[in-house]
Parts: C-alpha cells; sequence; structure tokens
C-alpha cells in the first residue's frame, strides 16, 4: 500500500490532469501566484465581513473562528456524481425504510439481519418513538453523507448524519465567494448550481407538513441560539428561507399546536426545522433540565400536529455501530445491491473482532461509537505508542463502545499555499432532501481539507478547511 | 414578527445610536479641553454625567482625568454604556435578528464591532483619538444608510426606528438634565465666558452648532439653545422631533397591525400634551421639572412598548 502513489483528483496517480480540472489547471497556471494570494486573503476578508464563522466550544470567551477556505475548488464530472447520487438515493431510501421498520415491526430484527441488542440496548434508540407515525413518513428530511474517495471509481461512505447535518451554509457561502472572485471560471467551466438549496429545503419541509392544513404550512427553525456553534448557519437557512429562527423560548404549546410569540400573539407553527439534539427538545420527555426545547412538543408530535425535521430517534441510523450493518439494511428494504460501500468495519463488541483489533491497533483507526467530530478516535499510523497504550486500556475496557476500519489511502486534491498546489486529503458531504415529493440531492456538497500535510483529520475543530464543490454539467 | 425579534432590533439600533452619542460626547469633551485655558477636571467630570456613566467609575479609577473618563468612556468592559460595550451589544442583538435584516446591514454593523474591536483593544492615546472618534461616527452613519435605503418599510423597520429615536430623545434630554441650570435665564444680558463655553458644550454635545448657528447666528441666548434642543422640529436631535418619529412609527406599526396599544396613547400624550408649549411656558413650569417630567415619561414608554409587543415572555 505504501508504494502506490495516492490517487490525487487533479492529477491522478501519474502526474496526468484529470479530464474534470483541464480548464482550471490551464487557467490557473496562467495566473499570478501573487494575485491568487491577494485573492485568498481578499476571500477571507469576505467570509468575516459576512461574519460565516463558528463558536469553538469549551472556550472561555465565545470566540468566533473562521473556517479556512482555500480557493482550489474540488471538482467533478457530471458521470462520477449520477453513480454517487445514485447509491446517496438508495442508501438514504434505505435508511428511511429501517427507521420506520424500527419503530414500528422491526422486521430487521425479526428476520435475523440485525440483533436486537442493537437497537434494545442502544442510547441513540428513542422508545418515545415507538408507534408514532410522522407526517408523510419522513423520518430524515435533511441526510449529509459523508464519502471519501481512493480512487478514479471507489467512492466509500464514511458516516452517514441522519439527525442535524450541518454545513451546507459552508457549501453556499463557498460558492457565492468564488462567484465573486473569479467569476471568469464559471464562464470557462459549466458548473451546476448549487444556489436553489434553500428554496429546495423549503418546498421539501413544507411538502412534509401535516394533514390538514389550511393555507400554507409555517415553517421555522429552532436554534440552540447565538453561543451555539452552527448559529451562523442556523440564521442563514432561516434568512435564505425567509422563515422565523425561533429559540425553546419564543415556543409554547397554544390550542394543541407549537405557537411562537410574536409581536401579535402566538401563531402556529406546523413544521419545525430543529437544529437542536433530540434530548433537548422537550424537557417533559427527555431531558428536564433543558432550557433549548418546548415542554410538551412531544405530545403535539405523538398528535401528528407538527412536523419535526429530522424526525426525534433519527440517531439510531446514523450510530457508529449500526453503521457496519448499513449495506444489509440496503439489501434488506431495497432488495438490491447497495450501490455505495462502506468502510471496512471490525465491530469490537464481537470477541474476534475485538482480538483482530487489538493486534492491529498501529495500522487502524479506531472510532468511539458515539463520538462526533473527530474527537476520542485512534489514527494508528500516526498515534506515538504512549497514545496506542492507553488507547487499548480504553478498548478492553469498554470494547463495545468501540468500531475500528482500515486507513484508507483517501483521494488528495491540491490546495492553494505558499508552494503553490500542494496536494491535501478531502472528503465530501453531499446533502440531500427527502419529502413525498422525493428526494433531491444538491449537486456537489462540502468538500473539508486536512490542511495539514498527510494529515486525515478534516473536522473544522480540529484544522480542517472547506472548498468550494463543483460538479460540471456534461 | 417574533417578541424576540423586536427586541433584538429594539436594542440593536438603541446600542448603535448610544455608541454614537457616547463617542460625540467624548469628542466634545477632548474640543472644549483642548481649546480651553486653564483645563480642569470638572469639565471631565461634566461630560460623565452628560453621558449617563458615572455609576462605577471610582469602583475603576482613582480620580476624574482626561485619561480614565476617554477610557471609561470609550472600551471600559465594566461600563454597560462604553462605546465598545454598545457596539458589541449592537451586533450581539443584530445576531439574533440576523433574520430580519439586510445583508448591508448585517455587515455595516459587523464591520463596525470588528473595527471597534481593533482599534479600541489598547488605550487610546491622544494622537489617534480624533481619528477613530471619526471611524466610528462613519460606521455608524453607514448602518444608519444601508438601514434607509435598504430595508423594507414594515413593522421590522419600525422597531429600528422606535430604537433610535427612543434612544436618541433620551440621550437629549439627559444632557438637559445634567445642563440646565447654565440654561436658565440670567440677570446679565450677556453670557461670560464660562458660559459660552457651556453653551458650547451643549451644542456640540448634540451635533448641533451647524444647526444652531444657522437659525441665530454666533450670538448665543440660553433661551434659544434650550427651544432649539427641546422644541425645534427642522433638528434632528430635539426632543420634539425625536417623539415626532416615535409617534409616526408607533402609528405606522398600530395600522399594519390594526391594534393600537397604550405605548401609543404614552407617545400621543407626550406629543399633543408635553411637548406643546412653548418655551416661555416650559421656563415658567421649571426646565429642570420639564426635563425630570420627560425622563420619566420616556423611561414608561419603553417598558410600556416592551409590554405591548411581547418582547419577553
Amino acid at each position: 500500500m505504501d508504494d502506490e502513489p495516492i490517487f490525487d483528483e487533479m492529477l491522478g496517480r501519474d502526474d496526468r490532469i484529470r479530464a474534470p480540472y483541464a480548464k482550471f489547471k490551464d487557467w490557473f497556471d496562467g495566473e499570478e501566484p501573487k494575485r491568487l494570494r491577494d485573492k485568498q486573503r481578499e476571500a477571507e476578508e469576505l467570509f468575516r465581513l459576512t461574519g460565516i464563522t463558528f463558536n469553538v466550544y469549551g472556550r472561555a470567551e465565545a470566540e468566533e473562528r473562521l473556517i479556512p477556505f482555500d480557493i482550489v475548488p474540488r471538482i467533478i464530472s457530471n458521470g462520477e456524481w449520477q453513480r454517487l447520487s445514485r447509491g446517496i438515493e438508495q442508501r438514504v431510501r434505505a435508511i428511511n425504510a429501517f427507521l420506520h421498520d424500527i419503530y414500528h415491526r422491526q422486521e430487521i430484527v425479526k428476520a435475523g439481519k440485525l440483533p436486537a441488542q442493537m437497537i434494545d440496548r442502544n442510547e441513540a434508540f428513542l422508545p418515545e418513538m415507538i408507534g408514532v407515525d410522522p407526517p408523510g413518513n419522513i423520518y430524515t428530511h435533511i441526510v449529509g453523507i459523508d464519502l471519501v474517495r481512493t480512487d478514479d471509481d471507489r467512492f466509500y461512505v464514511l458516516e452517514d448524519n441522519a439527525r442535524t447535518p450541518s454545513g451546507v451554509s459552508y457549501m453556499l457561502e463557498n460558492r457565492e465567494t468564488m462567484l465573486q472572485m473569479f467569476p471568469e471560471l464559471f464562464s470557462q467551466n459549466r458548473v451546476q448550481s448549487v444556489q436553489n438549496y434553500p428554496s429546495h429545503l423549503r418546498k421539501s419541509l413544507a411538502a412534509c407538513a401535516p394533514q390538514g392544513l389550511s393555507g400554507r404550512p409555517a415553517v421555522a427553525v429552532l436554534t440552540p441560539g447565538i453561543y451555539n456553534s452552527a448559529y451562523f448557519e442556523h440564521a442563514f437557512l432561516a434568512d435564505q428561507m425567509g422563515v422565523e429562527l425561533v429559540e425553546g423560548h419564543d415556543l409554547r404549546i397554544v390550542d394543541g399546536r407549537v405557537a411562537m410569540r410574536t409581536t401579535q400573539g402566538y401563531k402556529q407553527i406546523d413544521v419545525l426545522y430543529r437544529r437542536v439534539d433530540d434530548e433537548f427538545l422537550d424537557p417533559l420527555n427527555f431531558n428536564p433540565d433543558s432550557a433549548l426545547g418546548v415542554p410538551g412538543i412531544m405530545d403535539v408530535y405523538r398528535a401528528g400536529r407538527i412536523t419535526i425535521a429530522n424526525a426525534p430517534g433519527t440517531g439510531i441510523a446514523d450510530d457508529k455501530a449500526i453503521y457496519s450493518y448499513i449495506p444489509d439494511i440496503v439489501q434488506f428494504y431495497t432488495g438490491e445491491r447497495p450501490l455505495l460501500e462502506n468502510v471496512p468495519t471490525w465491530r469490537c463488541s464481537e470477541p474476534d473482532s475485538l482480538a483482530y483489533v487489538l493486534d492491529n491497533l498501529s495500522e487502524l483507526v479506531v472510532k468511539e461509537v458515539h463520538g462526533s467530530g473527530g474527537y476520542g478516535m485512534l489514527i494508528g499510523p500516526t498515534a506515538t505508542k504512549k497514545d496506542i497504550a492507553e488507547f487499548r486500556k480504553k478498548l478492553t475496557a469498554r470494547p463495545g463502545n468501540y468500531i475500528a476500519q482500515p486507513t484508507l489511502s483517501l483521494s488528495t486534491v491540491p490546495i492553494f499555499n505558499r508552494a503553490g498546489l500542494t496536494p491535501r486529503h478531502v472528503d465530501l458531504r453531499p446533502f440531500v432532501l427527502v419529502s413525498p415529493d422525493g428526494i433531491r440531492i444538491t449537486p456537489g456538497g462540502l468538500t473539508r481539507v486536512a490542511l495539514k500535510k498527510g494529515s486525515l483529520v478534516v473536522n473544522s475543530s480540529q484544522g480542517g478547511g472547506t472548498k468550494d464543490t463543483w460538479v460540471l454539467e456534461d | 414578527m417574533l417578541g424576540k425579534t423586536a427586541n433584538g432590533l429594539f436594542w440593536m439600533y438603541r446600542y448603535l445610536e448610544r455608541a454614537e452619542n457616547v463617542s460625540r460626547l467624548v469628542e466634545t469633551g477632548q474640543r472644549i479641553a483642548l481649546t480651553r485655558s486653564g483645563e480642569s477636571d470638572e469639565d471631565w467630570q461634566s461630560v460623565l454625567q452628560s453621558a449617563g456613566v458615572t455609576a462605577g467609575f471610582h469602583d475603576h479609577y482613582d480620580a476624574v482625568t482626561k485619561d480614565t473618563v476617554i477610557d471609561w468612556m470609550l472600551r471600559a468592559k465594566g461600563n454597560p454604556s462604553s462605546v465598545l460595550n454598545c457596539i458589541g451589544g449592537a451586533r450581539q442583538n443584530a445576531r439574533l435578528v440576523r433574520t430580519a435584516l439586510t445583508g448591508e446591514v448585517w455587515e455595516g454593523t459587523n464591520a463596525i464591532y470588528m473595527g471597534a474591536r481593533d482599534m479600541l483593544a489598547r488605550k487610546v492615546g491622544e494622537r489617534d483619538l480624533p481619528n477613530i472618534l471619526r471611524r466610528i461616527r462613519q460606521q455608524t452613519a453607514l448602518v444608519r444608510g444601508a438601514t434607509h435605503g435598504t430595508m423594507l418599510r414594515n413593522d421590522i423597520y419600525d422597531f429600528c426606528r422606535i430604537g433610535t429615536f427612543l434612544e436618541r430623545a433620551d440621550n437629549t434630554t439627559r444632557i438637559l438634565d445634567v445642563k440646565y441650570y447654565v440654561l436658565l435665564p440670567s440677570v446679565m444680558a450677556v453670557g461670560t465666558d464660562l458660559d459660552n463655553v457651556q453653551w458650547e458644550t451643549i451644542l456640540r454635545s448634540v451635533s448641533a452648532r451647524g444647526g444652531f448657528r444657522m437659525e441665530f447666528g454666533n450670538q448665543f441666548e440660553p433661551r434659544d439653545i434650550a427651544s432649539f434642543l427641546i422644541l425645534d422640529r427642522r433638528f434632528p436631535r430635539s426632543l420634539g422631533f425625536c417623539v415626532d418619529k416615535l409617534r409616526s412609527n408607533m402609528e405606522f406599526l398600530g395600522r399594519e397591525y390594526g391594534n393600537f396599544p397604550r405605548a401609543h396613547g404614552m407617545v400621543v400624550d407626550m406629543s399633543e400634551r408635553h411637548l406643546s408649549r412653548d418655551i416661555d411656558e416650559i421656563f415658567d413650569y421649571g426646565l429642570h421639572e420639564f426635563v425630570q417630567e420627560t425622563l420619566n415619561c420616556l423611561g414608561a414608554l419603553g417598558q410600556q412598548i416592551e409590554i405591548d409587543y411581547r418582547f419577553y415572555e
């Protein structure tokens, strides 16, 4: 594995420009590096001014930071995209069917395809959702599928984000910034538009409204508030959709409906795009200390009088322990072979797998089942002996808490820095909207890039950056 | 519109207005100190009072001097009405109501904040002061311009304006409250040099010097100054002007909502009863009593607006 060069999406393995990048590379070679550096600074200034920042958790002052933006786009051909989106659509369809099943008859358990304990003992399983029928029978209205690439035609799903995937505002603002800075690139390349995402989102949410409403459904975005790390995105989406941005204390239950306090009294809300975690959603039904939620909203939900997007309890589908079963899940509900591959995964809860993982720690990536944001994981090949020894203890103590995967040789895309074009590892999060009208995938998504040489960690909280992602027209 | 949003807009514009007013008072203090022979720290005491920021000052500084007052008013964390805190408050509220603002208004507000955070990160030296004050004034003017030029004339706009004019009326009235005694009729026909300095200070503190000169020439008469600041509807920082604006914006709101709540009645009363007197009647009534009553009315109006438009639970 070591002797084979890493697949670069611009240069392949043999330094020959791959077709989607041809026009961009011509343009790039004709540019003064100094002008590009100025542009890079200009981009940063634009981001700062528009306030596209994220708050860093756990710092004394509510510090707002920029996610570094790289001006080299990540470019995908239409053919590649078509293949990918078929796989994504199949997977998302299966996830919705899976969620409906495990909160109803649990056929998949009865069929012996999924051990019962994966559900019963899973913290992400929400008993309150058993037997509940969400409006339109949609569970995951918005999904982000994290993909990595290792070769010309090999993509793997790293993670399904079925709760409240974030990052779509960066997808939109990155494009906006590129359009402002390099309009000529968009005359030379025919790039599929992403700018309609907010209107599609609104339509998609409205299509999931409860039955029997008179008039247009009232949609609102529920945010934990301005100190949340993704507040910018919540405000951005509410603004772009033209709907209210509400917090828990703006809402209460009035006449069996969720209503928001306006300057003219309480007004009904029909669809709530919530960016608040399940456990904080309803202090009466879940965490009683939550000040972020709405007391009694789950009762309104169960009565079918509000749509909550995504539905409570969807976390069971993107749980890392369930992840390894997704290929079976796809097969079970669609009757088709999965089009997208999973990264091979060892479940440390299984003794044989655990033994293998313990023997090969220095070559594997080990993740916490419930962790997120790249925290609490071990990246074997770059870890010190001490790190590995410490992790071994944690792993032996609670094997069921971990899964392990091989370190894939992730593709790179160049970034622009002082050395010119320099390869860095990337991943991709396309955004998927689900409604009774169908599944819509915005062409492109969020490309995150590890800015440190050789690093595989792309999370913004750990020094990752982003790129504009292009899907070309044919 | 959410009650919370109305609240955020109201305070965003109050803070913007306050940042501008406080920096104007600093500018006035500096100007008077520089042009007057025998500078005295009493002038700075009076600047503190005009800004209404005396409370807490002595917990942070030993003496009232030019340096301590400027530091307190521009950048002290412990002073809720320091320019830096006002700008931070405006920006915080702007973030809260981001969806109600146009991109230009938001970016303008964010730019003031980023600029002020840099400019006021350290103690401000005398040489940098004029430039910093000018930039703060320019940037707040930019947000005001973007507000006029890009925002829909709907309830959102009304709450922005109500916050602006309530703060401004409050500011002008507070300056009158601190300085009313220099405007009382004197037995002398012509003011002393000291009087002239005091009168000029008042006019500068509300950016009224130019406007006043256009109307009355260079002859400062306390009665004219009082009349200009309280009653002159052409002067955009006069009490009369601000209350008219409050009234018209509350009327727009009332028409849009089809409901004229109690706060509306209060502003009508201020305009038709309180401010219907001429300047002689006000002096007969007692300038100080009049000013005190105005402050009470403005305070009560602010509270009633919060209730009528459900700012809080």
